[in-house]
Parts: C-alpha cells; sequence; structure tokens
C-alpha cells in the first residue's frame, strides 16, 4: 500500500492547521469505508491522512423549530436509529437504511457520504429533496451552501482542500409534507444503486392538488440532481395516472445515465421513468 | 515510521508497534495471530473480517490498526469462556449452521451484537443484522435458525 502520513488533530483548529498546510495531498479520514478502499486500490494515494473522528462536537442530530442538524460525523447507524429522522424525514431514514450494510453503517459518516461526491451517494437524493445545506469551515472562516450546489462531478464538490464539511442542515418539514426514497440494485444489501430516487410532496389540503413536489435522482447523471422539469409538470395538477406517467417521461428527458457493471444507460433510463411512477405512487398512497 | 499503540482485543492489552498504513484485519491475524477473524474481499463487503468494535460489527479490512487505539476489540476468539462455547456458537454447531466455516467468525458476531442489543429479534430483524455477510455454503437458513434460538 502507499506510504502517509497519519495525524489524529484533537481539535478543528489543528486540523485546520494540517489541511492549509497539506492542501489536496492530505486526505481526510472519518469513517474510512470510501478512502481505505481507495487507498489500497491504489486509486488515491494521498501523502497525508488526517483522521477526524477524535475531534468532538462533530457527530450529533439537533432539531429544533429551525429545522434539523446533523454533524458531518453523523453515522448512517445514528441516522436508522433515530426516531426523529424516521417520522420528520422518512426519506432520509429510508436512504440510510439501505445504505451499504450493517458492518459500513456502523463506520460511514454523512459527511463522507457527500465529500465522496459519487453520484449513487444513497443519502443525496433524500438530503437534495429536503433542500439541505451543507457547511464548510476552514482557517479562512465558514461557508454553508445548498447541497445542490455542492456536487460538481462524480467525485467532486465544491470543498476546497483546506475545508472541513462539519454541518448538514436540513429545514424543518412543512407540516403536511410527504417523502419516499427507492433504490434499485442487484442486490437487496450491499450493492450500490442503479438508479435511486427520493420525492417529497406537499398536496393541497383542499382539493388534493399537487402545491409542490422536489424530485432528485441519483445515479444517472454526473451528480445527484433534481428533475426540476418533472416537477414542474406536476406543481399545480391533480396528480392523476396521466399526469403522473408525463412526469416519469420527462424526469426520463433529465437523466444522462452510463452504462457500466451495474446497469446499461438504456437500462437505467427506463427504470428513471418506472421509479419516478412509483415513487409518487408512494407519496399518494402513504 | 512506526507507531506504538496499544490495542485492546478480548480484554488484553497488547503493546504493538505499526505503521500508519497497516489495516486492523492484518495486525490482527499477522501479528496477533489471532486467526479466527478471515480476509476475503478486503473491501468491506462480505463480512468475513467483522469484529466487534466498542461493541459495533464492523469491517476490520477497513479500519487502520491506529484508528483502533482506544477502542474496545472483539473477535470470535473472545466468545468462549474457558473452553466453554458461547451460547451462539454451540447454536450454530447444534443447528448445522457451519459448513466450511469461514463466514462463521463474522456470522456470529454480527449475531452477537444484534442479540446484545436486541435480545428477541424477529426474523426480518435477523436477516438484516447479517446483511453484511455473506456465506457461500449453507443458503443462509441454518444460521437464522440457530441465532433464533438464542435469546438472551
Amino acid at each position: 500500500m502507499a506510504e502517509f502520513e497519519y495525524f489524529e488533530p484533537k481539535d478543528l483548529r489543528e486540523a485546520f492547521g494540517l489541511l492549509a498546510a497539506y492542501g489536496s495531498e492530505a486526505a481526510i479520514l472519518a469513517g474510512g469505508t470510501d478512502l481505505l478502499v481507495k487507498i489500497k486500490e491504489e486509486i488515491y494515494e494521498p501523502r497525508y491522512v488526517v483522521n477526524i473522528k477524535r475531534i468532538p462536537g462533530l457527530r450529533y442530530i439537533i432539531y429544533d423549530e429551525e429545522g434539523l442538524r446533523m454533524g458531518a460525523l453523523t453515522l448512517f447507524r445514528d441516522i436508522t436509529r433515530s426516531d426523529l429522522i424516521r417520522d420528520k424525514y422518512p426519506a432520509l431514514f429510508s436512504a440510510a437504511q439501505r445504505m451499504g450494510s450493517p458492518l459500513i453503517r456502523n463506520l460511514a459518516t454523512l459527511g463522507g457520504n457527500l465529500i465522496q461526491s459519487s453520484p449513487s451517494a444513497d443519502s443525496a437524493p433524500p438530503l437534495l429533496v429536503y433542500s439541505a445545506q451543507v457547511k464548510l469551515v476552514s482557517s479562512r472562516g465558514e461557508r454553508t451552501i445548498p447541497l445542490e450546489d455542492f456536487f460538481l462531478g462524480p467525485g467532486k464538490n465544491a470543498r476546497s482542500p483546506d475545508e472541513v464539511m462539519t454541518e448538514i442542515q436540513l429545514p424543518a418539514p412543512d407540516g403536511q409534507v410527504k417523502s419516499s426514497f427507492r433504490k434499485l440494485s442487484r442486490r437487496k444489501g450491499t450493492d450500490l444503486a442503479m438508479v435511486n430516487i427520493a420525492a417529497m410532496l406537499m398536496l393541497d389540503s383542499s382539493d388534493g392538488w399537487c402545491a409542490d413536489i422536489k424530485i432528485a435522482l441519483g445515479a444517472v447523471a454526473p451528480v445527484p440532481m433534481r428533475a426540476k422539469k418533472a416537477e414542474r409538470t406536476l406543481v399545480g395538477k391533480k396528480l392523476d395516472l396521466s399526469v403522473i406517467r408525463e412526469a416519469a417521461l420527462t424526469a426520463q428527458k433529465e437523466a444522462a445515465p452510463i452504462s457500466d457493471v451495474r446497469a446499461s444507460a438504456e437500462y437505467r433510463l427506463d427504470m428513471v421513468r418506472v421509479l419516478t411512477e412509483k415513487v409518487i405512487s408512494d407519496l399518494l398512497n402513504s | 515510521m512506526k507507531h506504538p499503540i496499544t490495542l485492546d482485543i478480548n480484554g488484553e492489552r497488547y503493546e504493538i508497534a505499526v505503521e500508519p498504513d497497516d489495516i486492523l484485519v492484518d495486525v490482527i491475524r499477522e501479528h496477533l495471530d489471532l486467526t479466527g477473524t478471515k480476509k476475503s474481499c478486503g473491501s468491506g463487503e462480505c463480512g468475513s473480517c467483522t469484529v466487534l468494535m466498542d461493541g459495533l460489527p464492523v469491517p476490520s479490512c477497513l479500519i487502520l490498526a491506529l484508528d483502533a487505539r482506544g477502542k474496545k476489540i472483539t473477535t470470535i476468539e473472545g466468545l468462549s469462556k474457558g473452553g466453554h462455547l458461547h451460547p451462539l456458537q454451540r447454536a450454530f454447531v447444534e443447528k448445522g449452521a457451519i459448513q466450511c466455516g469461514f463466514c462463521t467468525p463474522g456470522m456470529i458476531l454480527a449475531a452477537k451484537a444484534l442479540l446484545d442489543e436486541n435480545p428477541a429479534p424477529g426474523e426480518e430483524e435477523i436477516r438484516t443484522a447479517i446483511s453484511g455477510n455473506l456465506c457461500r455454503c449453507t443458503g443462509y437458513k441454518k444460521i437464522i435458525e440457530a441465532i433464533e434460538t438464542v435469546q438472551k
């Protein structure tokens, strides 16, 4: 395996100093479930590994009237055991249950999943429909940006080499919203998505037409993406079968999948259509 | 450069020196001769390298030895006491849940962690708990039955 120097900063200030000094030659180690694989397979050969898990105060799930704040070191395990997230952000809860395996979920962090910026990251579609923001901090200061602006390409994101993601923020859900997540994979456990999808729906209470809907797709584009054209075909309409079908076809046109070992592009496109219909039906039937 | 560390494994403290890129599963198997923990995929997907870290089952092939400092590690060797099998081990033997045995240490540790958290799991909960451990021999049925018979 490649050689690297290893550091365990005891606080953020120490981490910032290391990242400022070593910049893009340093890898941040959180759960390690992606980083260790890349290092072992020599896909990534950092000269410095900065383990941030000993830094206190980065693993929490806090909810108040403004919404949810999760520390970047929150484990997927933590999410699957949070009644609060199960009740208020069910799409994120479902995604966490389907990510990896129980063993991986005991190590993998939410921040790490976002930093790896895989197009198929299971946490991304739910966080996108919930309008998540991420906080990035360095010795130069801090900034909070929409998750939508964070992903830039496969494995690429807006984080500067000296920044640490410290928190993921979600606004409080509007009382009547429903949300759902689906992941299509070859195996039920420990498999990357061929397509994953999340949707959040707010129905107008009096008449049952769609007041607002957000749909996000993963594994079908260079980044996890919102299907905004599909969304626009649904807002203000009664969600009957033909409207849903039209939205699914629109979502299909917005996706740009590749063929890989898990699925062909053609199959993925077809499944975008199928899953969009299914996830909207989930919301109407729940 | 070697870092001296102390690892707490099965209640014993091991003072060793490790390189930054030494992986926990290799240290356990090679330095410490605890070969009950197996190595297979090396990428955290098969579960054969499962150990308990502070009670939680994790893939030791994805953990740097340095990162295990200060954690309580339990390997399969830590389950039997004074030559007496742990109830899970006995159940696996009695139910025919062991064929080649390669997945067994990981399966038993994943099951132990489940029972520590949920003493009377249903079949779905058992299936989920072992969903990170692959078995090529048994088809899982006897493994699930063995775990079902062990109630805390």
